[in-house]
């Protein structure tokens, strides 16, 4: 294989940004090549990955009930 | 300024806020209404307190409406609300002076030097209907609070709220390689936070153990 291997550490360092697609293209390749055969950092992968995904769910952080109807209330005073 | 790329502003609440400014104070509401949830998940993930947000959420929009003549769209209408209701958070948290507890960070949480992972748990997927749980909406509530405030709110910004990194960087006033770099940290010490007691068996209180051999 021409990839050239990346160290587990090199990956720690590189999960966030690789979801975010913040690396380059030769990067990318060498992270997706690591994680086929690196159990440790795919399991680190897919749990900083469901992190993201369970942070932007809507239900996770409520708003309480009648925030909205007091949220102007200030202004509606003046 | 020529030359300078505008962000994208949105036909209507251009229309918006050109009502509001000619004196129809109505149109506001229905300007910020997108954005309530945002501007009370901007106070609490500072001040972590559902009172306090509040309070800090009302004052922010009255500035936001006193102000609004002065938005000279430099930033999306939502940046600059988001901004503000961050700027109004940080005040009242410096007048309460509660900082001073805040600021005693785990030493683990420097942004310098490299990450280990605490383990190697597999971690499923959650299913999607175990957001409709208090108990898993509290743990990820309790992983957030015990983040430090300066990963608190990028994680807020970015994860929570969806804003970009380059509107993560305006907000905060800080470069975008610095979001990056405490984004990076915030959530692998989320997966950290999260992972043991998510990893399919999860159960309140019960201590942790590790699920693979490893």
């Amino acid at each position: 294989m021409a990839t050239i291997e990346i160290s587990c550490v090199e990956i720690w360092r590189e999960i966030s940004n690789y979801l975010e697609g913040e690396i380059s293209a030769e990067l990318r390749d060498r992270m997706q090549a690591h994680f086929e055969v690196c159990k440790h950092c795919s399991a680190v992968l897919d749990g900083t990955r469901n992190v993201v995904e369970l942070m932007g769910d809507g239900r996770v952080f409520p708003m309480p009930e009648g925030f909205r109807r007091r949220l102007y209330r200030k202004i509606r005073r003046r | 300024m020529p030359g300078e790329p505008q962000p994208q502003m949105d036909s209507n609440e251009t229309d918006l806020i050109r009502r509001v400014c000619k004196g129809e104070p109505e149109a506001f509401e229905e300007l910020v209404r997108p954005y309530e949830r945002v501007v009370y998940i901007t106070a609490i993930s500072i001040l972590k307190n559902s009172a306090d947000a509040e309070e800090v959420a009302q004052e922010a929009v009255l500035k936001a409406f006193s102000n609004l003549p002065n938005f000279r769209a430099e930033c999306k209408f939502s940046t600059w609300l988001v901004q503000i209701t961050y700027n109004e958070a940080r005040m009242k948290l410096r007048k309460d002076r509660r900082h001073l507890y805040d600021s005693v960070d785990d030493p683990q949480q420097g942004e310098q030097g490299d990450y280990s992972p605490r383990d190697f748990a597999d971690w499923r997927p959650i299913p999607s209907e175990s957001l409709e749980s208090d108990e898993i909406r509290q743990a990820l509530q309790n992983a957030i609070n015990s983040l430090s405030s300066t990963y608190r709110e990028i994680v807020n910004l970015r994860d929570i709220q969806d804003l970009s990194i380059k509107e993560t960087a305006t907000v905060l006033g800080i470069p975008e390689a610095s979001v990056k770099t405490r984004l990076h940290r915030a959530r692998l010490l989320l997966r950290d936070a999260l992972a043991p007691g998510l990893d399919g068996c999860w159960r309140a209180k019960q201590e942790y153990r590790k699920v693979r051999p490893w």
